[in-house]
């Protein structure tokens, strides 16, 4: 039943993004900055938690942190996230959002 | 299913939920992404708290919720770890099973066994470990808290080990597990499930709550059952406990093996034999802190004369004083305590003074009866844990 949900989370993304899709009829979206990838992360991230996860460690969170929390959401909570499509996600992350300042 | 009619949800009405939204005021600890993004949002039930993140649902309390010792039910911190938790009428079926390879035998209860147990109550303090993390210098990644991921609570129920006796345990029992019924979107994420070393499950203060402060649970803290382990964070409080599992092994979950855990030796804490290391260990106890909730950051003060209120807990030895210090720590006043609810609870504590104009900065600092108190300057740890820090308060005297 979860992987039907899945699905129809993915179906539902690209319309979407950049911002992640909201979970509750009444979760405001929470906006993530434009730029090359960032549709993956409505992909790949939205299914699973508001983008707000994301904002809130933004400002420090250096290149190796962000490859740690893309690793952990792999490795740990199961995200089905290719190589590839890691590498873009941890691009864009440090790209938008200055990479630990 | 549930995941279905949430897509329902459209954008157009989010927005205008989102223009409505408040910012809270927040400590100037806190990174910027919080100031970006955290909103006054009022969860069902519950009174506008600080959104940190709406899924998971994870809303500290604002500081109002502390000016009395017992914090209200609707103002009560909600942290989830994972998205899919089970809405009310889901809960109406609530059944408790409890077994494992240490337990006498597989039983399943439901709510109305655990009200025939003899029903006790006890105040304490309920505490997210990460609680404060948002504060830490440098930042670290995780749900960026600042002071309000705790309430105390007047907690009833049963006794945790006479609903284990229904089951009964082996003389091989070494930890009590649990877990509750939210999980994860994906199937391969992993349940959140946490234990207790089993001495400390048979203690006679860990209960499991099915009441909080006179009525049931409200549903974001643990409806209708949860387990409480005063003295300890919040991480082994488990909500809408599900699964019980008395085990001959130690649990090897992520939440226990990799998450929740501090260097070996850098904090106090009551031991985990089952799964202390050389190296690291879990979180147990919480550490004697306290906190001004009359006034916020650069708040002005009548310099002729102010009164400061807060509370102070710690892990039930209980708060033996709570002081003020207006000249950096060279002097310190003593605070009037509030009256005792409970060695497990907040002790609410009032201080006046007086200050000459101009900026005054004060610090707060408590002691707990076993003679610990709280330290300059926070323990860096990755994690974010145990900031205990002396607070420092900013104020404008005029």
């Amino acid at each position: 039943m979860r992987k039907l949900i899945i699905t129809a989370m993915l179906a539902a993304a690209p319309a979407l993004a950049p911002a992640l899709a909201p979970a509750l009829a009444a979760e405001p979206i929470v906006p993530l900055k434009p730029g090359a990838n960032a549709d993956l992360l409505a992909q790949h991230c939205a299914a699973c938690h508001s983008a707000d996860y994301i904002r809130t460690n933004a400002p420090f969170l250096s290149a190796d942190g962000w490859k740690a929390e893309v690793t952990k959401m792999r490795a740990v909570f199961g995200a089905p996230i290719d190589d590839e499509d890691a590498g873009k996600i941890v691009a864009y992350l440090v790209g938008s959002y200055g990479g630990g300042k | 299913m549930k995941r279905r009619s949430m897509l329902l949800g459209t954008a157009a009405a989010a927005a205008s939920t989102a223009a409505h939204a408040q910012a809270p005021r927040l400590h100037p600890a806190l990174a910027d992404g919080v100031r970006d993004t955290a909103v006054l949002d009022a969860l069902p039930g519950k009174q506008p708290m600080i959104k940190l993140s709406y899924r998971p649902p994870n809303y500290e309390s604002t500081l109002e919720a502390f000016r009395t010792a017992i914090t209200p039910n609707d103002r009560f911190f909600v942290r989830y770890h994972l998205s899919e938790i089970p809405d009310i009428a889901a809960l109406a079926n609530w059944r408790l099973r409890i077994g494992g390879d240490a337990a006498g035998r597989e039983i399943e209860i439901d709510r109305a066994a655990l009200d025939r147990l003899e029903q006790v109550e006890i105040a304490a303090v309920c505490q997210c470990s990460g609680n404060r993390r948002g504060l830490s210098a440098p930042h670290v990644p995780g749900v960026q808290w600042g002071v309000g991921a705790m309430g105390n609570a007047v907690w009833r129920g049963p006794r945790l080990r006479d609903v284990l006796a229904l089951a009964g345990v082996k003389p091989g029992a070494v930890e009590i597990a649990y877990q509750g019924p939210d999980v994860g979107v994906l199937d391969a994420t992993p349940v959140f499930a946490k234990s207790i070393p089993v001495d400390r499950a048979m203690d006679e203060n860990a209960i499991i709550a099915t009441q909080m402060n006179g009525t049931d649970l409200p549903h974001y803290n643990g409806y209708p059952a949860r387990i409480v382990i005063p003295g300890w964070t919040a991480t082994y409080w488990m909500k809408h406990v599900t699964r019980i599992e008395i085990r001959s092994t130690p649990l090897a979950s992520f939440w226990m093996k990799a998450a929740y855990r501090l260097p070996t030796g850098m904090f106090p804490g009551s031991p985990f034999p089952t799964q202390d290391n050389a190296t690291n260990r879990p979180i147990t106890d919480i550490l004697v802190n306290s906190l001004v909730s009359s006034h916020q950051d650069g708040d002005s003060v009548a310099a002729a004369g102010f009164t400061l209120s807060g509370i102070a807990w710690d892990n039930g030895s209980g708060i033996a004083r709570v002081e003020l210090s207006l000249d950096g720590g060279a002097s310190w006043k003593p605070a009037a305590l509030g009256p005792d609810g409970g060695r497990f609870g907040f002790r609410s504590w009032s201080v006046t003074a007086s200050a000459v104009a101009g900026k005054v900065t004060v610090l707060i600092r408590a002691t707990s009866m076993a003679g610990a108190t709280q330290p300059e300057k926070p323990v860096f740890n990755g994690a974010g844990y145990h900031n205990n820090a002396i607070q420092s308060l900013p104020l404008i005297a005029a």
